[in-house]
Order: C-alpha cells, then structure tokens, then sequence
C-alpha cells in the first residue's frame, strides 16, 4: 500500500482529473506540441514502446534498428486499462510511444499527456486512408497514428452449429443447441456492446435508463455463457468447447489459421469501429526517434508486413493494396473495405461517464 | 486502507477527495454481499475438502517408518515447486468437456453427453484444493508427528479400538494442526482470483476478482480498497478466531 499512498498526491493524477472535471463528459485535445529538432541524430536515442503482446512482428526491433538505427525496446501490456494504469500512475512512466485504443488516445489528449504530432516528421501519414482523419476520436489525426483498425463480430463453428448466425439476438439469447458454449468478450465496452446493438441504443450512450436495458439483458445472458473470455476464445473454438463467441475480427482469424470451418460475421444490427493507435507520450525525451519510428511503421511495405503478421486490417492504403489478395480468401475480415469498416459506430472515449460502463461490467460479472 | 475506501476514484486510478462513505453503502448492495458470501463458501469447502483429502494423508504418512516419511513428504512438496498457473491450467485440459476426463467416460459408454465440470463453482473448489492441499497435509503431519508413540499404544492396551484410539487420541492432539491447516486453505483460497478466473471462467466471481477488477480495469482505486478492508477484516477476525481456539485446546489437552 506504500506505493499506492505516493500516487496519491501525485500531481498529474489531480491535474488529470480537474482537466477532465472542467471537460465533463466530452473530451478536448489539450495535447501538448511536438517540436522535432530535424537536426538531431535519432540513433543516439533509445526508444521504450509499450504494445499488446503478441501484437507485432517478433523481429520488429532488428528491422527497425537496421532500418532508423534505434535501438527500441517492447514491453508489453494486456489491456488498454492496465497500460493507461502506467501511463498515468506517474508525471514520466519511461514509455515513449504506446499503443491504444483510439478512445484512450482521446483520453490521454484531453488529459495532456500525449503530443500533437509534428506532422513534417511522419510524411507517411499520407499513405493512410483519407477516411481515418474523420474517425471521431481524433479528427484530424493529430496526436494518434492508426496502426491496425477493425470491427467485432461473431466468430463461429460453421459445422458445429445448425444455423447461419447475423443477429447479436443469437448471442445474447441463445438457441438451446448453443447455450453454454457461447461466450463474451470481458472489456466493458465490449461486453455492453452486443445488447446496446441489439436493443437499437449508441454504443457510446450515457443515458441511464438505456444502460439499465442494457444490464437487463446482459445479467440474463449471462448463465447461457460458458465463460467470458478476452483472450482464449479462439481456442476454445478451436477444441469445441465453445460454438459461438463474441470477437474482435482479427483474433477470430487465429482460429481460422486453425480450423477452416470457423467463420466470422458482423450482425445485421451493426457494430463498433476501433482503431488501435501509436500515441507519442509529452515525457519522452526521444521524441525525435519517436516520430521517425511511427514514420517507419506507416511505410507501406512495412505496414502491409505487419498485417501479414498480426492478421489485422490496417488502416494504410497503400499497404493494403499490395497485400496478396489470397489473404482476404482465407480470412475474410482482411477484404473489407474502408466503407464497410466505417458503417460501424467509432467507440468514443466518454470522460467521466466512463464509470457507467465500468460500474455495468462489475454489476454483470458479479451478478 | 481505510483512508483509500473514503475518497473519490480519479479517471485514471489514484484518487481524489472529497472524502465520503459511499463505497462502503455500495458495497452493501445485495450483489456484492452476494459474492461475498458466495466466496465464504467456496474458501469453506475449500478448507473441508482439503481437511478431508489431508487429514488421513497426513495419519498415514505419520505411521510410516522414518525413511518412507521423508520420501513422501518431498513427493509432496515437489509438485509445489512448479508454477502454480501450469498446475491450474493441468486443471483445464483435465475438466473441459472436450478434456480427458469427458472423453474418457464417453469411451467407456458411462456417458453420451459431456458432463459440464468446467466453469463452475465445483471446479473451482477443486482447483483450489489441489493448489492448497500440502499446506494442510504439512501442519496436521507435523502435529500427528509430534504425539507420543506411546500414548497411542496405551490406548490400545486399555482395549480402545483404532477407531475410537484416533478419535480420543490422535484427533485431539493434532487440533493445533488441523486448525492452523484450516487456515492455511482458507486463507489464501478466499482472496485467490486466479482460479476463480481460469477454471471459474469469469462467471465464478470471488472477493479477490473484486479487488483486482476495480483496481486494474475498472480503476477504482477506493472501491476497491474497500473490498481489500472487508476481506482483511475477515480474516483478521478468523485468525484471531483460530488462535483463541487453539490456545483453549492445548489448556485442555
């Protein structure tokens, strides 16, 4: 408990939280500047990224000290909540760039603790699609490059399960054949995600009485589940155990690497839009390298590599157009298209009404 | 730690003021007294379970000449060395219904439908009996091993029965040791978070899931330092509980 107590007077946290105070429930860019002196040598500084495990190519490093000539060092996190934990536990975490979701890049930008991009030192930002300065969560692209971008669906057992599944109904409410061997995704944005879809509400609604529906719904699902799961759920999938899960697109491709006849759809209801992002933190020191990593990465051939690797779509038009059209054959989330992607609601961050969501996914799990 | 439950959450984690009482009215919400309840229990039938598994181990082990004793005693240490998050995944090939155990009944005809072993209150019991069992065995073994030879040879001599020799005798003066394994279990199996999560698949919620959710992904800190003062409240009434009873016993014994 010792080190909790220093947190406490932490003065970033108060800041953070009389910034987001005065803000209320919106989110304002209060990011600060980058300037990139271009005369700096980048190899003289060390870069710390912070991403998901299992999320980049393992030989990332190599190529990118042979490519920019810095040395880079990953650490990994797991969620979102656990790396904006680090990120804002302390006025400087070591990280210098991390990956998150957008809606926290949101949230890092409301509370200072990330830069506005110098955009002359990322030329590549051009290569991305146009559409991706319109996400809502960042407009503009300001203070977060897009890295990998995708939508949640149902995964399934094609030949474990008598019916074509396109309704979050068949999730939440499932058939006899299929009740517990089903399961959920545990974030709680996403866990909210199916009923708030399915009962015709925004994913990013703050309106009591829609959430209270929404609990409804997700509390009596919740003894048709075999289990939540964020993680595994492709390979319980994979042995059978579970028929019909809730996925993120790309992680239901690792079960598809598996098992031809897993499938993955997007309800009829519709669905979210989440783009992961590199964000540049306001304490690195090495903001230089920063920048010239993220141009790096945005480099077509490097960023059509890294789909390749991590079975995500990336939002780069370049990149995606010189994949290998067989890899959207294999795993159909790979072709779809940007405007296919964008009918999906953008997750935004929500501030302090983020509580309402947190407070609906302790209520279900618990319940 | 009481000082964390009456402040407000910061968005991020950490906290602010101003201070209030309110974690503790919410904490009271039937939901969570539900599930702390529901972790008594379970950390109850954790504790019994391990009794009952530990107990005529740990008799047996005792009667054993001195060799046989030692060897024993590390073949039951030695499984401890391993990483307990490999020993709980062992429990997830085992249970699920496309595990071993599942296949094998259906081989064998006994079953045509898989029997649900795996997300559920009963799986993680045992998961927890299995992690915490050597830590019964140990103190009732060392206990056992402590009582004079003799005073169960007199009692056989003045024509007690084994049965009635171990309830007079044994049992009696191995309470020490029974009470402290009792603990032991029960202890770390009421704010274990890990089984519930791996073998409980998220649906089995525990006091120690509480804690650890609010303070890593729902970010409340003093909702969750609330829950932490609950459960350190009940075991600091448990073990003083414990010691009471066991200074009786050795007054009596």
């Amino acid at each position: 408990m010792t080190k909790v107590g220093k947190y406490k007077f932490s003065a970033a946290v108060v800041a953070a939280g009389a910034l987001l105070l005065s803000a209320c429930g919106g989110s304002s860019n209060n990011a600060t500047s980058a300037s990139v002196d271009p005369n700096v040598d980048i190899t003289t500084q060390k870069l710390v990224i912070s991403n998901w495990a299992g999320y980049y190519p393992e030989d990332l490093p190599a190529k990118v000290k042979a490519a920019i000539g810095v040395d880079i060092t990953i650490t990994n996190h797991a969620t979102n909540e656990e790396v904006m934990g680090k990120l804002t536990a302390s006025d400087d975490s070591g990280v210098d760039i991390a990956f998150v979701s957008g809606q926290y890049a949101q949230a890092l930008a409301s509370a200072g603790k990330i830069v506005n991009f110098d955009k002359s030192a990322i030329p590549n930002l051009a290569n991305l699609y146009p559409e991706v300065a319109d996400l809502a969560y960042d407009k503009g692209t300001n203070y977060s490059a897009p890295y990998a971008w995708g939508t949640t669906g149902i995964c399934y057992r094609s030949d474990l399960i008598d019916f074509t599944p396109d309704s979050w109904n068949d999730l939440l409410n499932p058939k006899d054949s299929v009740k517990g061997k089903t399961t959920m995704l545990a974030t709680e944005r996403w866990l909210a995600l199916p009923a708030m879809k399915l009962l015709g509400y925004s994913m990013n609604t703050t309106n009591a009485d829609e959430i209270a529906k929404a609990k409804e719904q997700l509390v009596k699902t919740k003894p048709t589940l075999l289990a939540y799961d964020d993680t595994a759920f492709y390979t319980k999938l994979v042995s059978g155990e579970a028929v019909l899960t809730e996925a993120w697109d790309g992680w239901c491709n690792y079960g598809i690497a598996e098992n031809p006849n897993i499938k993955f759809v997007i309800p009829k209801e519709g669905s979210d839009l989440w783009a992961d992002t590199m964000v540049v933190l306001s304490s690195s020191k090495n903001k230089e390298a920063a920048h010239a990593f993220i141009n790096y990465i945005l480099q077509p051939d490097v960023h059509a590599w890294v789909a390749n690797n991590i079975l995500y779509k990336v939002p780069n038009k370049a990149a995606t157009e010189s994949l290998d059209p067989a890899l959207a054959t294999s795993y159909p989330n790979m072709g779809l298209t940007p405007a296919e992607l964008l009918k999906g609601e953008v997750v935004l961050d929500l501030g302090t009404d983020s509580k309402l969501y947190t407070d609906l996914a302790t209520e279900v799990t618990s319940s | 730690m009481l000082f964390m439950s009456v402040l407000t959450a910061g968005r991020f984690g950490g906290v602010n003021t101003p201070i209030n009482f309110d974690n503790f009215s919410r904490a009271t919400d039937s939901i969570f007294v539900q599930v702390i309840l529901n972790s008594l229990l379970i950390a109850g039938a954790t504790a019994i379970l391990s009794l009952l598994i530990g107990f005529p181990t740990a008799l047996f082990i005792s009667r054993l000449s001195r060799k046989w004793q030692i060897i024993l005693i590390v073949a039951i240490i030695l499984p401890y060395w391993t990483n307990f998050l490999v020993r709980t995944y062992a429990w997830l090939v085992l249970l699920n219904n496309e595990g071993i155990i599942n296949k094998f009944l259906r081989n064998i005809g006994l079953i045509d439908k898989p029997i649900e072993m795996l997300y559920t209150s009963g799986a993680v019991i045992v998961g927890m009996t299995y992690l915490y069992l050597p830590l019964m065995i140990l103190p009732i073994y060392a206990a056992l091993e402590k009582i004079d030879k003799n005073l169960t040879e007199a009692a056989y001599d003045l024509g007690s029965s084994a049965w009635k020799s171990l309830r007079t005798v044994s049992i009696p003066l191995a309470m020490p040791g029974i009470l402290i394994g009792l603990i032991f279990v029960f202890v770390p199996s009421l704010g274990n978070f890990v089984v519930p999560e791996l073998l409980g698949g998220g649906k089995t919620v525990m006091i120690g899931n509480l804690v650890r959710d609010q303070f890593l992904k729902a970010r409340d800190w003093p909702f969750g330092a609330t829950f932490a003062l609950i459960l350190t409240l009940i075991l600091v009434i448990l073990i003083s509980l414990q010691s009471y009873v066991s200074k009786r016993v050795n007054i009596n014994a």
